[in-house]
């Protein structure tokens, strides 16, 4: 690698920059289209769904981060820079996360409910609704104050703001280490990005479950899954894979990081197959053990998504997250081919998109109140905007290859 | 890459002037010589719990299993527990030869073949109990959808058990073939070295291999698809195991995180298994230089990770138990601490999660006896963890006027300890006809990944400073390196 030009950066502007900015506008035009057609449940349900779908990819580059430098990968290391560009983006996707929370949590609406009138807020309703847990209140539910030690306002924010806190801390540091890294050589930021990540996936190992829970699976309340802290970390880390595969691509395309070569691409490849298997394999274990044992605390929640209203969008889910990737990426040639990645990666990052919807819908607009129009392809393309934007503003900042990584010499090289 | 490979990777072969030949004869010792006093003592205690499982057997079949300490409220118990214990140990074989394939780890060189092999004996051992668990024996067939004379008679599909009788003979056989295929090459070795009839018997076992190119190509290929294969079965055998218990409506049997919670723990027994095998094997035939610290530390880092999943999907399992407010399944895991059995509640959490995370210091990962102290630690948590589940959840169920306790009779222990002699007879014949470490494959390494490379390297003074030194810090965990070599380089 001779003509490798230690220094390349990335250079934000053009299209880039006036794509994103329109796609945000965009989002901002679904938001208050949404609110005027008098649809503010639904608009919110969408902003909860992409910004927890926001601050889970940039979680991703974090963990991904962490898991190249206590694996000691060496094939990743001049793609690194990538991840850690949406690292650096958490600060910013968890505070429109907990913005769209707290908003959602403190603005009521009123709904009739077996002719019986409800105020309840717009996000949370099962456990956040007033009198919900006070005895003798006509909105009490035993449940629900069985777990209010748990499901309460301030501890709901304080653990959303704690986890996202510290995620967003070693994300810095992990960047920071590396950028060091980049100015001084040698191994010390090298050891203290290994002690920084091997910590940071204790805490993450320990905690996502519970964000999972809190964010997503608190909406229904009543509904209790075990495994579904980790059916969402590996939406997650599939997700992530894919924006990264797709970033490496683009930027590629578009002349920047010529070292990456179809050897890093297929690794890549193998990584969104893979895991694209494992969700699979996490989605369908919750699902069989809730079928099979069919007790109606577990089984209301796959009840609900077997609607007509949801059940083509249930069996889709499938298709984009198992179908589409197992089968076009089966063959060694698909995956060193970047053209099928690229749309694979976009099929899978649609896919995941439909997985989060099924999640966050039933339990908060219902099939009655459930669409997909203006609200819910706006509302995404504002936050692929925002991703972009932001993450191409992070990239742009340091050299996009970290030139004294100790393995950077095996992954210029890398063959397989 | 590997000519590229960083200096700072440790190496995974140690001494000097280590070559090709040498590799050969350290490795074929004992296959080529008559074992020593420790492997006939070995030997003879191992066949002597051979024999007992043996009675304990026949007698089970003679008797039927009313000979085992069931009752109606505990009607599966020490027979269940020992099944699952066996096959998550025979999990880590194929983990290491395929999923540590696929991820490109080339220590795995080392311990693949020994631990594959410990892989099918540890399956065998599960399957007797499937065996033994129907009493009468003879009607094995009817687990499989064969025609049959008696009528419509056809095994339940919607039954997991089903499942995995087809599972666990999937995961057998795929097993036996990748690591029969891996032996191909260290066979032919066997067999060009070999006179009079021991060299027939190995040139037909060696499938006629020459050690062409067109031969070559053929072994990377096939172990690649064999890798393939072989991911998704290790993830499916405990998947399936798991799904024994948690399709039912036992609180502590149904919970949907079973399945990889269930596959996390047979890596983590599996793991240790290998640990328990490989220092002594390492030690007694003297594979210090293929075996080495970085291996041991590295074993000891994925029992560290797998114990921790565990230990994440237990908490899983208390918050949710608070969390669903369902009293049965509040009480079930309650139970497990303030119940009759809280000796073994604690036995499963303290040794599983609080003692493995020792390993976080890297004097306990590298100390050899620690190490071993752990693995074996692991080992009786885990057996812990699956009488737990499965016993202290049936003892107290729904019906408090049947709640009962377990009590084993000699026929549960003997069949325990006595497949465990099983377990390893099979394992020091293996140690005595096939060669314990993949010859071949570590020989792969030598150019790239040994210990006299590095040295070359250093020597060179083509490295960073840093790096080199680095890389002389890592050697000095290494109990087969010399270390004064390394002062003036």
């Amino acid at each position: 690698m001779k003509d490798l030009n230690y220094n390349q950066q990335f250079e934000f502007s053009g299209k880039a920059k006036t794509y994103s900015l329109i796609a945000i506008a965009i989002g901002f035009v679904a938001i208050a289209f949404g609110i005027l057609a008098g649809h503010t449940e639904r608009t919110f349900a969408n902003l909860l769904l992409m910004s927890y779908y926001f601050a889970s990819v940039c979680m991703q580059g974090i963990l991904f981060c962490a898991i190249q430098y206590v694996s000691q990968a060496g094939w990743s290391a001049s793609v690194i820079r990538i991840p850690q560009a949406y690292a650096k983006v958490l600060p910013y996707a968890a505070f429109v996360l907990i913005a769209v929370i707290t908003l959602g949590l403190l603005t009521n609406h009123t709904v009739v409910e077996e002719g019986k009138k409800i105020v309840e807020p717009y996000l949370y309703a099962h456990w956040a609704t007033k009198g919900i847990v006070v005895k003798g209140s006509e909105n009490y539910d035993a449940v629900i104050a069985a777990k209010s030690s748990y499901l309460n306002i301030p501890f709901f924010f304080a653990r959303l703001i704690i986890f996202l806190g510290l995620y967003s801390i070693f994300g810095a540091l992990l960047s920071r280490y590396s950028k060091n890294e980049d100015e001084v050589g040698g191994m010390a930021n090298y050891n203290k990005s290994f002690k920084i990540s091997a910590i940071f996936l204790v805490v993450f190992g320990f905690t996502t479950p519970l964000f999972a829970f809190d964010a997503i699976m608190s909406l229904e309340a009543h509904y209790y899954s075990t495994m579904f802290g980790w059916y969402n970390f590996a939406a997650m880390w599939v997700s992530g894979l894919a924006a990264l595969t797709l970033i490496t691509i683009i930027l590629r395309q578009n002349g920047y990081m010529t070292w990456i070569t179809d050897n890093h691409l297929h690794d890549l490849g193998k990584l969104v197959f893979a895991f694209s298997i494992f969700w699979t394999y996490v989605w369908f274990a919750q699902f069989l053990l809730t079928y099979y044992a069919n007790i109606p605390e577990e089984s209301v929640y796959f009840y609900k998504r077997w609607e007509p209203e949801f059940k083509p969008w249930f069996w889709l889910n499938i298709v984009l997250n198992f179908c589409a990737p197992v089968l076009l990426l089966m063959s060694r040639d698909a995956k060193r081919a970047a053209t099928v990645l690229k749309y694979v990666c976009i099929v899978v990052l649609c896919g995941h998109w439909l997985d989060y919807y099924l999640m966050v819908m039933p339990g908060t607009v219902g099939a009655a109140g459930r669409g997909f129009g203006i609200e819910e392809i706006g509302i995404a393309l504002g936050y692929v905007g925002l991703f972009t934007f932001l993450m191409l503003n992070a990239l742009s900042k340091t050299s996009l290859v970290p030139k004294n990584h100790p393995f950077l010499e095996e992954s210029l090289n890398h063959h397989i | 890459m590997s000519s590229h490979e960083s200096i700072i990777r440790e190496p995974l072969i140690t001494g000097d002037n280590i070559t090709y030949a040498k590799i050969t004869d350290d490795i074929l010792v004992p296959v080529e010589n008559m074992p020593n006093k420790a492997w006939w003592i070995g030997f003879t205690v191992a066949s002597a719990g051979a024999m007992l499982w043996l009675y304990a057997v026949s007698y089970t079949f003679w008797y039927g299993i009313g000979s085992w300490g069931l009752n109606k409220t505990v009607g599966w118990a020490w027979d269940i527990t020992g099944f699952v214990w066996w096959v998550g140990i025979g999990h880590a074989g194929t983990l290491i030869s395929a999923v540590l394939l696929l991820f490109r780890q080339n220590w795995r060189n080392s311990i693949n073949r020994s631990a594959e092999a410990m892989t099918i004996f540890a399956v065998i051992c599960a399957a007797t109990y499937v065996v033994s668990h129907m009493g009468r024996p003879w009607m094995a067939l009817y687990t499989l959808p064969l025609p049959n004379q008696y009528g419509s008679l056809w095994v339940n599909f919607n039954s997991p058990l089903i499942w995995d009788v087809f599972a666990i003979s999937t995961y057998f056989s795929v097993s036996l073939v990748f690591w029969y295929t891996g032996l191909l090459p260290d066979i032919a070795t066997i067999r060009d070295r070999a006179t009079g009839l021991r060299r027939k018997i190995y040139s037909v076992l060696s499938f006629g291999w020459n050690g062409s190119v067109k031969t070559w190509q053929r072994f990377e290929a096939v172990s690649l698809v064999l890798a393939g294969v072989a991911t998704p079965l290790v993830l499916s055998v405990h998947t399936i195991v798991s799904m024994d218990f948690a399709t039912s409506l036992e609180p502590g049997w149904h919970t949907t995180i079973f399945p990889p919670y269930f596959v996390a723990g047979a890596i983590f027994s599996g793991f240790a298994m290998v640990q328990t095998l490989m220092l002594v094997t390492r030690k007694v035939l003297g594979f210090e230089n293929y075996i080495t610290m970085f291996h041991i530390e590295s074993m000891n880092k994925i029992i560290l990770l797998t114990g921790s999943i565990v230990g994440v999907a237990y908490l899983t399992e208390f918050f949710i138990a608070y969390y669903s407010g369902g009293e049965y399944e509040q009480y079930t895991f309650l139970n497990r601490f303030i119940g009759p059995y809280w000796w073994a509640g604690c036995m499963m959490y303290g040794c599983n999660v609080l003692m493995t995370q020792l390993m976080w210091f890297k004097s306990v990962r590298t100390n050899i006896a620690l190490s071993w102290g752990l693995s074996i630690i692991v080992n009786i948590g885990m057996w812990f963890e699956r009488f737990v589940i499965i016993v202290v959840s049936l003892h107290r169920d729904f019906l408090p006027s049947s709640w009962a306790m377990f009590y084993p009779t000699w026929v549960d222990v003997s069949v325990f300890i006595g497949s465990i002699g099983v377990f390893f007879t099979l394992f020091l014949l293996f140690l005595r006809v096939l060669p314990a470490v993949a010859m071949a494959e570590v020989k792969l390494l030598l150019k790239s990944s040994s210990e006299q490379e590095k040295k070359k390297l250093l020597e060179q003074g083509h490295v960073g400073k840093e790096q080199a030194e680095f890389y002389k810090e890592n050697l000095i965990k290494y109990d087969s390196v010399e270390q004064a070599e390394y002062s003036n380089i």
